[in-house]
C-alpha cells in the first residue's frame, strides 16, 4: 500500500475506509493482530470525531520508523477545521460528551495506542496525531 | 448505503455481520430488527460478529441498544463469534457492554436461546 496515504473525512463511508487503509498498513508492518485490532479501532473513533464534531477533515496514515529502536509502526494524523475542543482535559474525561456518545473516544483511544498527541484551538481546528508501533 | 439481512430462523432472528459497518448501516440495523421482532413474534435475537474485525463504541453500542430494546419487545439477544482480539480492545476502550450477552459460538447462542434461561 502506498504510504503516506491521504483520506478525506467527509462521510460516514469515509470512516470505514481510514479504518481499511490503517488495517492495510498496520498488516503490512506485520502488527500483531491484536495491536492492528487496537490501531483501527482507535482510528475508527477519532475518524468518527473528525467528521461529526470536527465537520469533516482528513487522515493522513503513514509508516514510520523509530529511530532510536528501529521499529516500525503506523502513524496516523487528523486534522479538521472545525470548531476545535474549547477544554481539552474535558474533552479526554472518560464518560464525557458534548453529543450522545459515549465519551470513550478520545479518553479510550489514548489507551490503545502509543503515541497520542492533540492539538487544538477553538475556532481554527483539531490536530490529533497517534503512533501504534510493533512488538 | 449497505443493509445488514435479517433471517428468521424458527423464533429466533440471526442477524450475520458479512461487511465493515458505518454508523448509517448501524442505525438502519437497529430500525430493521426492531420492526421484524415485532412482526414476527420473535423470542430471541442472534448477532453473529464472527467476521467482525473491530467494534468500535458505535458498533459496541448498538449491540447494548438492541439488547435493552429487544429486551422491551420480549424478545433476548445474544451477540455470538467476538474474536478474542475484539474482546481486548473493547476492555481498553473501555466498553464492558454488561448486559449485552454473548456466547462463543453460534451453536451455543442458540443453545442458550433454547434453554430459555432468563438471560437478564
Ligand atoms: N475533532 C473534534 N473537533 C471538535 N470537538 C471534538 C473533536 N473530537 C472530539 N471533540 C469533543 O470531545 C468530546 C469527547 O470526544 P469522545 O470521542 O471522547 O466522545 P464522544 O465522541 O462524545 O462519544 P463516543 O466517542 O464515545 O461515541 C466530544 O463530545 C466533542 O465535544
Ligand atoms: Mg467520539
Amino acid at each position: 500500500m502506498t504510504s503516506p496515504a491521504e483520506v478525506p473525512i467527509t462521510s460516514n463511508d469515509d470512516v470505514v475506509r481510514v479504518r481499511q487503509v490503517v488495517r492495510g498498513l498496520a498488516a503490512e508492518v506485520k502488527m500483531s493482530l491484536v495491536d492492528q485490532t487496537k490501531v483501527v479501532t482507535a482510528a475508527s473513533e477519532l475518524a468518527r470525531n473528525t467528521f461529526v464534531y470536527g465537520g469533516g477533515g482528513t487522515a493522513t496514515v503513514e509508516l514510520v520508523t523509530n529511530p532510536a529502536t528501529g521499529r516500525t509502526g503506523v502513524k496516523i494524523v487528523f486534522t479538521d477545521e472545525g470548531p476545535g475542543i474549547p477544554d481539552v482535559d474535558l474533552a479526554l474525561t472518560e464518560g464525557w460528551s458534548s453529543g450522545s456518545g459515549l465519551g470513550l473516544g478520545l479518553s479510550g483511544t489514548r489507551r490503545l495506542v502509543d503515541e497520542f498527541d492533540l492539538e487544538t484551538e477553538p475556532g481554527t481546528g483539531t490536530r490529533i496525531s497517534v503512533t501504534k508501533w510493533t512488538r | 448505503m449497505e443493509r445488514v439481512p435479517i433471517l428468521k430462523i424458527g423464533d429466533t432472528l440471526l442477524v450475520s455481520i458479512q461487511i465493515d459497518l458505518q454508523d448509517q448501516t448501524v442505525l438502519a440495523l437497529q430500525e430493521d430488527l426492531a420492526e421484524r421482532i415485532v412482526q414476527t413474534q420473535a423470542r430471541g435475537v442472534i448477532i453473529d460478529i464472527t467476521a467482525v474485525e473491530i467494534v468500535d463504541s458505535f458498533i459496541g453500542r448498538m449491540f447494548a441498544t438492541i439488547a435493552s430494546m429487544s429486551r422491551l419487545l420480549d424478545a433476548e439477544t445474544v451477540v455470538v463469534g467476538m474474536r478474542p482480539a475484539v474482546a481486548i480492545t473493547l476492555v481498553e476502550l473501555g466498553l464492558s457492554l454488561g448486559g449485552v450477552r454473548t456466547a462463543l459460538d453460534l451453536e451455543r447462542g442458540m443453545k442458550l436461546l433454547d434453554s430459555g434461561a432468563d438471560l437478564r
